[in-house]
């Protein structure tokens, strides 16, 4: 059986900032990032969908300790967001601030932002690229 | 089903960077282990090692087929088993359900591992192999950014300010340090204070260097026997009597739970219930306390404290030794180290050794009748629980 959404469309177009996912025709869950299989009902009966980028912070990080090569990065913001189609995903928020990036960042919402995806170019373990959603807080 | 005991073993110390091999390593504490047991080389019958990272660390792939002949048992199966910092259990799980199948007698299951070797900037690389690579790690994802993002969820979840959070996470390490200063194999051997480890560095909000445990090297191996063949070996075997290991995918999938890790409570589940007891039996637990965080959420999800609570019963003393449970009398993950391949056989190890009333007298859980390992691979990948008696 053919995996629907691969990692290499679901990158290509998150480099284009557009977020894709999987709408089940069964259940109406929506699976993202992608699986093979509907995460809640394990259907196969998919279809790709572009998602809105918007959510809300479910919890955070500020990262001081990069790993090998990507210590430039640092420090960074992780975010995992909920989605506003339900499924959660990992990303980078824009802001670095530690008087910012508190407690008080879950449940803002946020939204991916013009400034388009971070693209880590990829490393000699990584087989090629990966972009990942870079949040905006809204206001 | 056979009964399958634990028959004897060893630990390496766990250290910074040294100059080992794996194969060295290894070797090591499985002729230490097999003498402890009265067996030889030729009784081995088949070899389950854990080990993560020997590829990166010094370009040694199979090195359990390499470590079966050094230590006299080339020709027997030796298999290497890999589910991230939880491979060592994994191994030992496999081995017991080999050993009860009636298929093997007396199997030899370890794991070492090279971890500080690989420096930190390229374990940090390494160890993130364990979480999502396609959807995480893009966005920077480390093994302390994980339980510092659960951190803030727990805080969240169970209406706690986060200082409070703050203070429960240092007290586990400061307990962690409290017994590792006793236990002669442990890397961490010195007193931390709560106000050391709220000023340390800060490695990802809110996680400060002590509430993460060290890169290590080490090795940790066990004899597993069959009942048919216990009583040969020793007065005093250890009996494995429950078992569980989950899985689980990246932690943006968990979300249901978290931050729980639902894997532990599908493992400890399937463990208790074989091994017919439940969390209020359980005299002393090996828990994996990679982050003083992950500590706090292990307690909960094994059934020794109330969700959200489980900080308050470290400050009441209720996860130490005198307490409802001992955790972690060997320091830990935290203070005894955590050479990732060998953790888990480390944590066997050392309840082998409680049980019987055999660690220094001031880490020695009193009358310690039953202990329990759980030990995480990643983010909640790989979950393994391992229930054990006094078999005589």
């Amino acid at each position: 059986m053919e995996y629907k959404l691969t990692f290499e469309a679901y990158n290509k177009a998150l480099k284009k900032n557009k977020l894709l996912g999987l709408t089940c025709k069964d259940c109406g869950t929506i699976t993202a990032p992608p699986k093979m299989v509907c995460s809640e009902c394990a259907g196969t009966n998919l279809d790709i969908v572009e998602l809105s980028g918007k959510g809300t912070i479910k919890t955070f990080t500020l990262n001081n300790v990069a790993a090998e090569g990507r210590e430039c990065e640092a420090p960074y913001t992780i975010v995992l967001v909920e989605l506003a189609e339900g499924p959660w995903i990992m990303g980078n928020l824009m802001v670095i601030d530690p008087a910012v990036v508190t407690m008080d960042l879950i449940g803002r919402p946020v939204s991916m932002g013009k400034l388009g995806p971070k693209v880590f170019p990829g490393d000699k373990y990584s087989a090629g690229d990966s972009a990942r959603p870079l949040f905006n807080l809204e206001s | 089903m056979r009964k399958v005991f634990v028959v004897g073993g060893a630990q390496s110390p766990f250290t910074v960077a040294q100059q080992k091999t794996q194969v060295e390593l290894f070797s090591e504490v499985s002729m230490e282990a097999m003498a402890a047991s009265n067996v030889k080389s030729k009784d081995i019958q088949a070899i389950f090692m854990g080990n993560v990272l020997g590829d990166f660390s010094e370009g040694q792939a199979m090195v359990q087929a390499f470590a079966a002949d050094n230590i006299g048992c080339a020709g027997i199966p030796a298999n290497r088993y890999e589910g991230a910092c939880a491979s060592a259990s994994v191994a030992v799980r496999d081995a017991f359900i080999w050993v009860a199948s009636g298929f093997y007698d007396i199997v030899l299951v370890g794991g070492v591992e090279r971890a500080a070797s690989l420096g930190t900037p390229l374990a940090t690389r390494t160890f993130a192999m364990a979480s999502d690579r396609s959807y995480e790690f893009p966005s920077g994802l480390t093994f302390p950014a994980v339980f510092a993002m659960l951190a803030h969820l727990y805080a969240k979840t169970y209406d706690k300010p986060l200082e409070q959070v703050k203070e429960e996470m240092a007290t586990v390490s400061v307990q962690s340090y409290k017994h590792g200063i006793h236990n002669e194999k442990a890397q961490m051997r010195k007193e931390v204070t709560m106000e050391q480890v709220l000023s340390s560095f800060v490695v990802s909000t809110p996680l400060q260097l002590h509430d993460c445990c060290p890169f290590s090297d080490g090795a940790a191996a066990v004899i597993l026997a069959s009942e048919d063949v216990v009583k040969k070996l020793t007065a005093k075997p250890v009996q494995i009597t429950g078992v569980g290991q989950a899985s689980a995918g990246p932690l943006h999938g968990q979300k249901k739970t978290l931050p729980r890790i639902y894997s532990r409570e599908l493992s400890v589940k399937q463990a208790y219930d074989m091994a017919g007891i439940g969390p209020k039996d359980i005299d002393v637990c090996e828990l994996h306390d990679c982050f003083s965080i992950a500590s706090l959420i292990a307690a909960e999800s094994l059934g020794f404290f109330e969700y959200g609570k489980s900080g308050e019963a470290w400050i009441e003393g209720q996860a130490d030794i005198g307490g409802k449970v001992a955790i972690n009398p060997s320091g830990g993950l935290k203070s005894r180290g955590h050479p990732i391949g060998a953790t888990g056989a480390a944590q066997v190890y050392e309840i082998f050794r409680q049980l019987r009333s055999e660690v220094e007298p001031q880490r020695q859980v009193p009358d310690a009748k039953i202990g329990m390992t759980d030990t995480l691979g990643g983010d909640g990948g790989t979950l393994v629980n391992i229930i054990m008696k006094r078999g005589w």
